[in-house]
């Protein structure tokens, strides 16, 4: 059985920029797993620009945002193995895995870090009433299609949901010259980022349906058509405001999610809220050595941020393998309080919190000028106020070293409404 | 001219073709889809039914405990998912009790062995997620879930292989008296047979209108599903069935043979024979229903919704016969519920029709047993690795969600009777069945079956009909 000090599951930009942190650490036995024929994960199919402004300070493309890490791996020798599926994860960090050149294998790993990604919502999943015929996609297939097949799946389109592939293949379809009808949204607001609404559907005049929703779906064999409607505050369909839009396409951009189901295999945690695994400041799951980054933890809006929590997690998995003290002292509960959905990490060893640490969360609908306030048995640790705070945009505070002294009760993150 | 043609390739006409198999016959099935297994055969609950549902007497209590006793040696022979998983029928109060022994009673007078009443407690015993409102149930351990997209390729391949032809993508479009026999039109020709055997699903009043005027109608009854997440699948056991009512059996909660969770149907009359749609309100009225019979039911967990359209004739039985205006014309409709759990039953009926008219001389030659497609997620590290080394093509991981491999999606396409479609491909290997429902596969799958074809991507079809001819061997 080969053994490997780290195995990365997963090479997109989670997967690179840990094991290449890991790499920079000391840690020399790393093997990535890759089931694509190449590194890079979905951004090989995001061949918009926009990527890499955190990080390099310069607007790339996907593949171009990948191309940057793929090239360190090389650089650093990171062996990786691309083709290969990996099938289960034991709680004992062995690693069941298929490919064409090696066949079915099971490796050993002192630590894992898991970055597989995530997956669209399919149609089934959401429910839409209707028939089932050919020409729903989620967005991300029609973007794979149409960026890496070179096919455009159809000329006339209904997007539902407006997640940032949505958007971006509103926009991209129409560049192919398609016609975009519209955009529809069950919720009052976009899920996507507000670049890319102004970017990629008011600067080509398609319409942003707010509070609407598709009713029905039309055509056996091969779609003729939708139905959308307006909802209530419930977001029940309101009847009598059906209006029929004729299409051969209608994309799906309405919601990811992590794809732990190697996560479960070896028995992490999984937060019921994020779909990811539970995880500590030092990124670990609920199983010792195994550490989760990217959006196989939660969903991200920039792969930016991706890239900056996936060196958190492989510095903190070398750590690991160096045989880092295990983490000192109890750790404290961080939980979402009022206009808060989840937070990462949601337990936190404050004793092993080094200059200090990131926390992520996102909201759960519209806030404008409120503050997020961060409490911990009846103190305050910290306070920002906010001009808007929206639920499609994750924010990201950082509690410094000398704030979490003497914390020993839980931490609650809230929203503070403005008062009126 | 063929001794038999059958029309329509669902579980009824492929498990009659398979018994045709037997014999030095010429035999051809038409079926105006381009796969097998597209009509009421690919939509439904997948249960092998114990056989006490139906009244004493009826074709369908007979040929339902018949056929769900075949069943578990054909699954063998034929190598499709069969599995043995026992029934339970809820009533939610006491006064509904002789329902369930009047149920039991038909059930002891069919055949049907081991039904009988227990308590709410016992039930409960048997399976933890009940709700605390069953006040009692039927168990029927005989009972069985079955995969019919499997079962029905199965049938049909094995047809093949002794010697049975398919036509798909040909549509019947009117039968005439021709000498001893019949002329079959189509929108791809002619076709000549002594005898014609009826099992066209919701077309058959259609069809036997053709050659009868005798009164037939067959009422398409709408039936919604919800089908969720493998995840859900341990949720229950057995196959939970509500107290059934003339409408049916009402909506049940199963565990499939893949280990997903599958609730429903409704039942609704309905005129369109092609409204496979599902609708807001049949998906609430599964939920509701299902709720009463299994607490903490994780609907988030959908994957995805069908609809399905029962054949339900006007006699209330199986309408399995020869009109008496239309010799040689056999009848194989109004196959409803028990409809799959028959099939095997009804094959070996009328095949017994068919030796009524013409002699049935066995075939030295007939193959009893199909291999199916290899399911790698299921083999042995061992068994993985020789399958690899034989063909690197199995190393290949496409479905990632159901560990489908391009080994097992060439095949799906290259063996007898292949997957032409997107449809076809998920429906043999489960490529695209799973919680991602395709959206990570579908383009290497359709690159696949494109190259097969030699058709551009963008031509691959999810379902349907090509409008050239490109179903290779069939």
């Amino acid at each position: 059985m080969r053994e490997f000090d780290l195995v990365v599951v997963g090479g997109g930009p989670a997967g690179m920029a840990a094991a290449i942190a890991a790499k920079e650490q000391g840690t020399d036995s790393i093997l990535i797993l890759e089931r694509d024929d190449r590194l890079g994960g979905i951004l090989n199919q995001c061949i918009h620009n926009g990527f890499g402004l955190h990080t390099f300070k310069e607007e790339l493309t996907g593949p171009e945002y990948a191309e940057r890490y793929s090239d360190r791996v090389k650089e650093l020798g990171i062996p990786y193995e691309l083709g290969t599926m990996v099938l289960d994860i034991s709680k004992d960090k062995e690693i069941t895995l298929v490919s064409r050149k090696r066949g079915a294998e099971t490796v050993k790993a002192k630590a894992v870090i898991l970055a597989m990604g995530c997956r669209e919502r399919p149609r089934g999943a959401l429910g839409i009433p209707g028939f089932r015929p050919q020409g729903v996609y989620t967005a991300g297939t029609a973007q794979k299609l149409v960026n890496c097949e070179g096919v455009v799946p159809g000329r006339e389109v209904v997007i539902l949901g407006s997640g940032d592939i949505g958007l971006i293949m509103a926009r991209r379809m129409t560049l192919e010259g398609a016609k975009v009808r519209a955009v529809v949204e069950l919720m009052p607001y976009s899920s996507g980022l507000k670049r890319n609404i102004v970017q990629c559907l008011d600067d080509y005049g398609i319409p942003l349906m707010l509070s609407h929703t598709v009713v029905d779906i039309k055509g056996k064999e091969k779609l003729e058509g939708v139905y959308v409607a307006a909802v209530d505050e419930k977001n029940v369909p309101v009847p009598g405001t059906e209006e029929y839009f004729p299409c051969d396409t209608l994309l799906l951009s309405c919601g990811l999610i992590p794809e732990n189901e190697l996560s479960k295999t070896a028995g992490v945690k999984l937060s019921p809220v994020t779909g990811g695994p539970c995880v500590d400041e030092s990124l670990e799951t609920s199983i010792e050595g195994v550490f989760a980054c990217g959006n196989v933890l939660h969903v991200h809006d920039l792969v930016d941020f991706v890239s900056e929590e996936s060196v958190r997690a492989g510095i903190n998995a070398a750590g690991y393998i160096k045989g880092r003290p295990s983490s000192p002292g109890t750790p404290v509960e961080v939980s979402p309080g009022f206009g808060v959905r989840y937070t990462v990490p949601s337990k936190l060893y404050c004793e092993s919190v080094e200059d200090g640490v990131h926390i992520r969360f996102r909201v759960t609908g519209v806030f404008k000028g409120a503050s997020i306030t961060v409490t911990s048995g009846g103190r305050e640790l910290f306070r920002r106020r906010g001009r808007i705070f929206v639920p499609s945009e994750m924010l990201d505070i950082v509690l410094k070293k000398e704030l979490l002294a003497g914390v020993t009760e839980g931490i609650e993150v809230r929203i503070e409404e403005a008062a009126l | 001219m063929y001794d038999v043609v059958v029309i329509g390739a669902g579980s009824t006409g492929c498990a009659v073709a398979r018994e045709l198999g037997r014999y030095k016959l010429s035999v051809c099935v038409i079926d105006k889809e381009s796969d097998v297994c597209e009509g009421t055969t690919k939509a439904n609950s997948a249960i092998v039914h114990a056989g006490f549902d139906a009244v004493p007497g009826t074709l369908k209590a007979r040929l339902n405990v018949r056929g769900s006793r075949l069943m578990p040696q054909l699954s063998k022979e034929l190598d499709f998912a069969f599995e043995n998983n026992g029934a339970l029928v809820l009533c939610f109060d006491k006064e509904q009790i002789p329902g369930l022994e009047e149920l039991a009673r038909r059930g002891a007078e069919n055949g049907v062995e081991g039904v009988r009443v227990i308590s709410g407690d016992e039930a409960r015993a048997l399976e933890p997620a009940l709700t605390d409102e069953v006040a009692a149930a039927l168990y029927a351990p005989t009972s069985g879930i079955v995969c019919p997209f499997e079962m029905t390729l199965a049938l049909a391949e094995n047809a093949l292989a002794n010697g049975v032809e398919f036509r798909l993508s040909t549509r019947v479009t009117g039968i005439s008296r021709s000498g001893n026999g019949y002329t079959v039109s189509t929108d791809r020709g002619d076709i000549e047979a002594k005898i014609v055997v009826n099992a066209a699903g919701v077309y058959a009043d259609r069809i036997h209108a053709m050659v009868s005027k005798t009164p037939m109608t067959i009422i398409p009854r709408r039936g919604e599903y919800m089908l969720l997440d493998k995840e859900a699948g341990g949720l229950v056991k057995h196959t939970v069935f509500q107290q059934p009512t003339k409408m049916g059996k009402g909506i049940l909660v199963t565990p499939t043979v893949h280990g997903n969770l599958l609730l429903g149907p409704t039942a609704e009359d309905i005129d369109d024979k092609e409204n496979t749609a599902t609708t807001r309100s049949g998906l609430s009225e599964v939920k509701a229903k299902a709720s009463l019979s299994v607490k903490g039911i994780p609907f988030g967990k959908q994957i995805t919704g069908f609809t399905g359209l029962r054949a339900v004739g006007s006699t209330g039985d199986f309408i399995i016969g020869i009109p008496e205006d239309a010799p040689c014309f056999i009848d194989a409709a109004g196959i409803e519920s028990p409809g799959l759990s028959s099939a095997p039953a009804i094959g070996e009926y009328v095949c017994e029709l068919i030796g009524g008219i013409i002699a049935l001389e066995p075939d030295p030659g007939f193959v009893a047993e199909r291999k199916g497609i290899v399911h790698f997620a299921a083999l042995s590290a061992e068994e993985q690795n020789e399958l690899i080394k034989k063909d690197p093509a199995y190393g290949t991981v496409v479905c990632r969600c159901e560990t489908v491999t391009e080994g097992e999606i060439r095949d799906a396409i290259d063996r007898p009777l292949g997957a032409t479609t997107l449809d076809g491909v998920k429906r043999r290997t489960r490529a695209g069945m799973g919680r991602c429902q395709a959206g990570f596969c579908s383009p290497r799958t359709i690159a696949l079956i494109a190259e097969k074809l030699g058709i551009g991507l963008l031509d691959v079809r999810k379902n349907g009909v090509y409008e050239s001819e490109v179903s290779g061997d069939a």
